[in-house]
């Protein structure tokens, strides 16, 4: 059998104030972006979902194609672009520039992509000294804990736990005040943003036909993130090209409304190469790391390629009835919820954490409101199919196997289903009114017990469906 | 002419709600249907399908396919069960051109029963009368993969007596998920009881839905919960007069 986490699950549900913060914090995101994709707001929103899937097909289809316009683009203003495969491959070039231009200090403003290689320990180990400047990143930089949400990283922390964090930390006097706490390492970080050497990015999107470098946000730290650091090196997914700059009014138009409800983030970026003569600002060096880390594989299975179709908006998070019980540290990877459902098993492959795809109802809320339209439901089920079929090849999961092949072989024999039935209604207990509150010992094993455990359980009807319709009479018509 | 519907109750119904079916069959009955209950039906194959076991479901779909080849309309009283023929049935079978066109088939001929209703019977108000106040869950897969929402809601404003008070989250899955909810028996139940108490915020004695395996999660809660409000499927209310 596959282990599931039940201890860690029945821990954070026992949780009374994070399981209200999470639930009024995503309730709050859903509630913005049901508000900015309206009709009455945003009456192409559908039309919308569907031109941005289509031209993400389009692009993952021709991706090569598109990866080299992007690197001759990046070229031509002056930039560079370096291939990497993996997380090392990364760590490796940065230690490089670093060691080469004799820097140590690295300002980074929110990356998921970073986070998905633990880009910040591995740089820490090499003397590097890497600086989360966005407020949700840098609180959790410094309480050492991964992201619990896509877009809003410290999205389980209240106002006292980041006293804590920053008292601890910091060494300043606790405070409680929100806005206080926000100058407190509005204070810390601008002397970061000043003395730092590289300004390392993510990407929302790479234009390929400018050779340009996307970033949205709301803090404003990403800009100053790539204009004050004499270089900037962004990193980025290989999947997170877009053929061209107008298909942004598209992907920009859905990014900010799906995430947090916003027309359009508060900061847009749009960076080009380096800063040329007569330009006030911008970096000395610019670099584009473009990162395979896996993509390539899940880009060759046709029928599960949409995953990569993901803009890291949330939404699917914020909708998920299961993130807003058990929140995001109890995903195994840094993507959590439906999109780390499918993304996790893609990357490292179905034998790890099997049981994630399975920690769904199936709902489709994730995909309902997917504004690049993944079939996200249809993933899970494509995986729990994989996953079974690999957990029947190493000989485990076997009562679940056998359990299921005889009940499609009685299912295909109504007679003996019928004789089931019956026989099912004849063993269980009396319960009151048809319901069960507990079975005796024999009885009480597996699924039933698993249901008991949570809810009553309705008995079995002394008679079927099929024997009643044998002998029900017939309604006149009236 | 007496027109046909042959009904498909599902196994649940057929083994735990039975009244259900009977409520359908009165309702159409009523209308002017002949209702038939093909013997042979069991199961549509959900169970084998969202768990992984593809091969057991399609050995379950094809019985399915068998037992309505002949059928001009299959009212099914659930969205999911209705979804899983008419929609996931391609899936099963899109290597074997064969099945796959008698799925297509019977995709088109599969009808979730409020649906039946309002747009094969086109009747809105069936003659019911139920004294209460009554809250509506969408089913998950009647509301996201068949894009069934106001038809129910039309049903039942007609039907007398019944007040229909809306929750604040009439749309947030119960936590059923067929096996999910015996896998996952904790979060399963802690969004039972999420939706339990937007239930019981209605003020309302009585909770609707097109799916008698959403009623089973919710009724199984609400009972573990001391809360006295009623579980009825929609066919139910229909049939009360």
């Amino acid at each position: 059998m596959m282990r599931i986490p039940h201890e860690r699950f029945e821990r954070v549900l026992a949780e009374g104030v994070l399981q209200e913060a999470i639930y009024t914090a995503t309730g709050r995101l859903m509630e913005k972006r049901r508000e900015a994709v309206a009709p009455e707001v945003l009456p192409d929103y559908q039309e919308l979902r569907a031109q941005a899937r289509r031209i993400k097909e389009h692009t993952l289809k021709n991706l090569d194609f598109y990866l080299e316009q992007f690197e001759s683009q990046v070229l031509a203003r002056g930039g560079r672009v370096i291939w990497c495969r993996d997380g090392g491959e990364v760590v490796d070039f940065l230690t490089a520039l670093a060691r080469e231009k004799n820097a140590r200090l690295i300002v980074k403003s929110k990356s998921m992509t970073t986070e998905e290689i633990h880009l910040n320990e591995q740089l820490e180990e090499r003397e590097l000294e890497p600086v989360e400047t966005d407020l949700g990143e840098y609180i959790l930089q410094l309480a050492g804990e991964r992201p619990y949400h896509i877009v809003a990283p410290a999205l389980h922390k209240t106002r006292y736990d980041v006293a804590e964090v920053f008292s601890r930390t910091l060494g300043v006097e606790r405070e409680e005040v929100p806005e206080r706490q926000t100058r407190i390492a509005r204070a810390t970080l601008r002397e970061k943003f000043l003395a730092a050497d590289i300004g390392l990015t993510g990407a929302n999107f790479l234009v390929a036909d400018s050779g340009a470098v996307v970033l949205v946000e709301n803090e404003g730290n990403a800009r100053l993130t790539t204009t004050i650091p004499r270089i900037h090196v962004a990193v980025a997914g290989i999947e997170k090209v877009i053929p061209r700059a107008q298909d942004l009014a598209v992907f920009l138009k859905l990014l900010g409304r799906s995430a947090t409800g916003q027309p359009l983030t508060v900061y847009t970026s749009v960076l080009a190469g380096p800063r040329r003569e007569g330009e006030p600002d911008g970096p000395d060096e610019f670099y584009v790391v473009l990162l395979d880390n896996g993509r390539t594989r899940v880009l060759a299975d046709r029928e599960k390629r949409e995953s990569l179709f993901c803009i890291r908006c949330g939404a699917c998070l914020n909708h998920c009835p299961v993130y807003r019980k058990i929140g995001g540290h109890n995903y195994p990877w840094v993507y959590s919820g439906p999109i780390g459902a499918i993304l996790t098993p893609q990357y490292f492959g179905t034998g790890h954490e099997p049981w994630l795809p399975f920690a769904s109802s199936l709902c489709g809320a994730c995909g309902e409101v997917c504004p690049v339209k993944i079939d996200i439901p249809k993933m899970l089920l494509l995986l729990r199919r994989e996953i079974a079929k690999a957990v029947g090849r190493e000989g485990k999961a076997r009562w679940e196997r056998t359990a299921f092949r005889l009940w499609a072989w009685l299912m295909a024999r109504p007679k003996l289903y019928e004789f089931a039935g019956m026989a099912a209604s004849a063993l269980a207990p009396e319960g009151s009114q048809g319901w069960l509150r507990a079975l005796p010992g024999l009885l009480n094993v597996g699924p039933l017990r698993a249901w008991l455990k949570e809810r009553d359980l309705p008995a079995p009807a002394p008679r079927s469906l099929r024997q009643r319709w044998r002998v029900r009479p017939r309604v006149e018509r009236t | 002419m007496a027109r046909r519907v042959s009904l498909f109750a599902t196994c649940l119904v057929d083994q735990l709600f039975p009244s259900v079916g009977l409520a359908v069959a009165e309702v159409l009955e009523r209308l002017g249907w002949t209702v038939e209950f093909p013997e042979g039906q069991t199961c549509c194959g959900q169970p084998a399908f969202n768990s992984g076991y593809w091969d057991e479901a399609r050995q379950v779909a094809r019985h399915c396919l068998q037992v309505f080849r002949e059928a001009e309309y299959v009212v099914v009283p659930s969205g999911s069960c209705a979804a899983m023929v008419s929609r996931h049935y391609r899936e099963l079978f899109h290597k074997e051109p064969e099945v796959l066109a008698e799925a297509e088939a019977l995709a088109g001929r599969v009808w979730e029963f409020s649906r039946f209703l309002l747009e094969v019977a086109r009747v809105e108000d069936v003659g019911a009368r139920y004294d209460g106040i009554v809250t509506y869950h969408d089913g998950c897969h009647a509301l996201r993969e068949l894009g069934i929402r106001e038809g129910p809601r039309r049903l039942l404003a007609h039907v007398r007596g019944l007040v229909l008070k809306e929750m604040d989250i009439a749309e947030e899955c119960c936590g059923f998920g067929g096996t999910f909810s015996v896998k996952f028996p904790e979060i399963s139940g802690a969004m039972a009881r999420t939706k339990i108490a937007s239930i019981l915020r209605t003020g309302a004695d009585t909770v609707v839905s097109t799916d008698s395996s959403c009623l089973m999660q919710l009724r199984g809660a609400l009972l573990r919960a001391g809360a006295s409000v009623r579980t009825l499927h929609l066919a139910e209310v229909l049939a009360l007069r």
